[in-house]
């Protein structure tokens, strides 16, 4: 497949960008953190995005899906790390639709992923228990009870944890935490007596969650996939999430670039424009040429996934590494460069590093990934 | 589509029975290398056979045309022709200044007497080619060059000194920067011309490196004829033409940064040598800085790659040569001081059966130069700057 996007993707991309400019502008990052919004995003936000199709595109077309794939996806994605744009895209339309698409019995999906579709559903993906990313460390506990289970234990760091419809939750059933054999993925309700959600306050105003799971009970029909056999569903949705996330801050990275850049040409100190200095022009050259890294690393990876190739989690990884090493690079370049004024709320500047870094450790960081990819190389 | 599936098969068998089993190892040792030239010393047989075979069909520059030698094919077949010998690990039959630098110039700016006299014995590797840029007082500033062309009716005299002239003393013809034009500022009065290294006049004197080898020359030049009919394009005109040749060595060196097909990865050298537990390499500070590098390996071929295909699908600016050129000689010099830490105190032997006599700390010494020549590091970042970021 030639690194290239193709002329339906580039339209796609246009789309958003025409769509993100309009109704999801940096600015509206702002008014919702002002107003002290429980979602991070306005109210008719997600409806919008359903009728342009996106809640769609990755749900196949045998579940009234577009099936249009992670490329194009992608370049929402990418776009929406350009204007910050929270919404339940991620969390719904990419780890849902995948996690369900990838587990899910027949009757599941059909009800489901329709629903998902239409911009009727939403869901968040609850995998994590402690501070750092450690997808086989799952303690919390599915025990059998009659004809279904009962849950017990928490996570934490549930991106859209405290407003999705439904919850799908990674269980232990048997083994223990460490075991990749033993895990479970269940689909709960948000608001059931049992769950107990706590909105968190993140650094990117966006809404995360801790929840506790005391004595749920559930029937065996909120189980997805089978019973002590969700991890390589899980881990195939992580690998989605993670070529998203690095997309996202591939929009991050270009984005500061792009308004760094224009700041240079601009701001004058001693009488002369600052991007006549040749320290700033050599950081400004080595910062766009780690973007252009990043553009073929995000590429490969959305394709690789797309293709449903062998060596996805390796490149997935590569991209994620990758992706937090210059999106750390690139919002710290920018409030530096900036001077004085970056450090202002006033200025949009901060908006970014403060998304960049939660992006970065949701499903593991650079240190997760670095390790990852080793031990896929065989070291 | 179904023409590129048959001349994909079609190259397959060929090269399967062509391509001798001495020749389909990764190169290890520069010796390895086959540059020919009038005084090429073949190291074996069959690497003689690999050139000449290839040579025949025009594959030592598989996309040039056919009507001067050269193979001919597009760009899809070209690709198909380098991956299917990187399939089978077959190392290039010919590395050359002829096909990698002189050869494109004279394709794009030559007269049609001039490719018809050069490009055949570049693309049979009879003539070997080195580059006269660089003088003691230009480097950086290339276009201060002082070596002068004297107009003398129907020659030149050319007088100056050369200085980083690879392979020099090994070489049959150089192509040259000359002033030719004293009054000019200092861009417009350059030509760029060529000349037999055997003319009276010539004397390479090899430059020994900190790596103990010597593969570059001082080059004088006292009073050598230079014809007329051997200047490339216009009088004059020689700054866009060296422009054009420092783009694609850039790209050249700028490939340094990739690892060869079917070499083995820093990372399998590194887990081979310090060792593998429970899945982890036993230096916990070395993993992490080889691993580092390894995805930024892996993302600079990928960037090389999206470039070529951004190239031929005519979409995009794509990045340049002067940001491979800058990150790929970046990302070799580092591979190369990983893999002194790697090979630990193996490394610090200069000359020795058991270190392939020195080979590892001499490649590493030799990269140090691969973030100057061809214009440093700074002057790329630089180039990306005015350029690119359109910063003044």
């Amino acid at each position: 497949m030639a690194m290239v996007i193709n002329e339906e993707q580039q339209m796609l991309k246009e789309s958003a960008q025409g769509f993100l400019a309009e109704f999801a502008p940096i600015g509206e990052v702002r008014k919702q953190r002002d107003a002290g919004s429980e979602t991070g995003y306005a109210d008719n936000l997600w409806s919008q995005m359903a009728d342009m199709g996106w809640a769609a595109i990755l749900v196949p077309e045998a579940y009234g899906g577009l099936e249009f794939g992670h490329v194009g996806m992608g370049q929402i994605v990418e776009q929406s790390g350009r204007t910050l744009t929270a919404s339940p895209l991620f969390s719904t339309a990419i780890l849902g639709v995948t996690a369900i698409n990838q587990a899910g019995s027949e009757e599941q999906k059909a009800e489901l992923l329709a629903a998902i579709a239409g911009g009727e559903l939403t869901t968040a993906l609850a995998v994590d228990e402690k501070i750092h990313h450690a997808p086989t460390e799952i303690s919390l506990t599915a025990s059998a009870k009659g004809q279904g289970y009962v849950l017990n234990g928490s996570k934490c760091f549930v991106a859209d944890g405290s407003t999705a419809d439904k919850l799908i939750v990674a269980a232990r059933t048997s083994g223990d935490a460490g075991d990749i054999n033993g895990i479970s993925l269940f689909l709960v309700d948000r608001t059931v007596a049992g769950v107990e959600v706590e909105r968190t306050q993140m650094v990117d105003c966006r809404n995360y969650a801790n929840i506790n799971f005391n004595n749920l009970e559930v029937p065996q029909s909120a189980l997805l996939g089978d019973e002590g056999r969700g991890f390589q569903a899980l881990s195939a949705t992580l690998d989605v999430g993670n070529a998203y996330l690095a997309a996202e801050l591939l929009g991050i990275a270009q984005q500061t670039f792009d308004t760094t850049l224009q700041y240079l040409k601009e701001r004058k100190q001693f009488g002369v424009l600052i991007g006549s200095f040749q320290a700033l022009q050599h950081r400004a050259a080595h910062w766009w040429s780690e973007v252009e890294l990043c553009k073929s690393v995000v590429l490969k990876a959305l394709q690789a996934l797309e293709k449903g190739d062998d060596n996805s989690p390796l490149l997935v990884s590569i991209a994620k590494a990758k992706l937090c090493e210059v999106a750390e690079l690139a919002t710290n370049e920018a409030i530096q460069m900036h001077g004085g004024i970056g450090m202002t709320d006033e200025y949009d500047i901060g908006f970014y590093i403060k998304r960049a870094r939660p992006a970065a450790m949701l499903f593991g960081d650079y240190s997760y990934h670095g390790d990852r990819f080793a031990l896929l190389s065989g070291y | 589509m179904a023409d590129l599936q048959t001349f994909r098969c079609e190259t397959r068998d060929w090269l399967e029975e062509n391509c001798p089993p001495s020749m389909r190892f990764p190169i290890t040792n520069s010796d390895d290398s086959c540059w020919g030239g009038r005084n090429w010393i073949f190291k074996s047989e069959e690497q003689k056979q690999w050139m000449e075979r290839m040579a025949a069909r025009g594959w030592t520059a598989p996309d040039w045309p056919a009507e001067y030698g050269g193979g001919g094919l597009n760009k899809a077949e070209t690709k198909i022709l380098k991956e299917e010998m990187a399939r089978i690990n077959a190392r290039s039959p010919l590395d050359s200044f002829g096909i990698w630098m002189i050869g494109p110039a004279l394709l794009k700016f030559g007269s049609e007497e001039l490719k018809q006299q050069h490009l055949p014995p570049i693309i049979r590797g009879e003539i070997r080619w080195c580059q006269g840029y660089s003088e003691p007082g230009a480097g950086s500033d290339l276009a201060g060059l002082q070596a002068k062309g004297e107009d003398k009716g129907d020659h030149f005299i050319a007088n100056g000194q050369k200085v980083w002239t690879s392979y020099a003393d090994k070489c049959d013809w150089m192509f040259c920067l000359l002033r030719t034009d004293f009054e000019a500022k200092k861009q417009m009065g350059i030509s760029l011309v060529l000349f037999d290294m055997a003319t009276p006049g010539v004397t390479p004197k090899p430059i020994k490196l900190i790596s103990g080898n010597s593969p570059f020359c001082e080059t004088f030049l006292d009073d050598v004829r230079v014809e007329k009919n051997q200047v490339v394009g216009d009088l004059n005109k020689g700054w866009t033409i060296a422009k054009y040749l420092l783009t694609h060595e850039r790209e050249m060196i700028g490939g340094f940064g990739l690892t060869d097909a079917g070499s083995e990865t820093l990372g399998q050298i590194a887990a081979k040598t310090v060792g593998v537990e429970e899945g982890r390499m036993n230096n916990p500070l070395l993993r992490a800085d080889v691993l580092k590098w390894e995805i930024d390996g892996a993302a600079f071929a990928l960037t090389a790659e999206r470039v070529t295909d951004e190239v031929k699908s005519g979409h995009g600016v794509g990045a340049t040569s002067a940001m491979l050129k800058y990150y790929g000689t970046e990302l070799n010099k580092r591979r190369y001081e990983l893999m002194m830490k790697i090979e630990g105190s193996d490394a610090m032997v200069w000359d020795g059966a058991n270190s392939n006599g020195g080979w590892t700390p001499r490649t590493w010494l030799r990269t140090k130069g691969n973030s100057i020549e061809g214009g440093t590091s700074e002057v790329q970042l630089n180039i990306i700057a005015k350029n690119i970021l359109g910063l003044g």
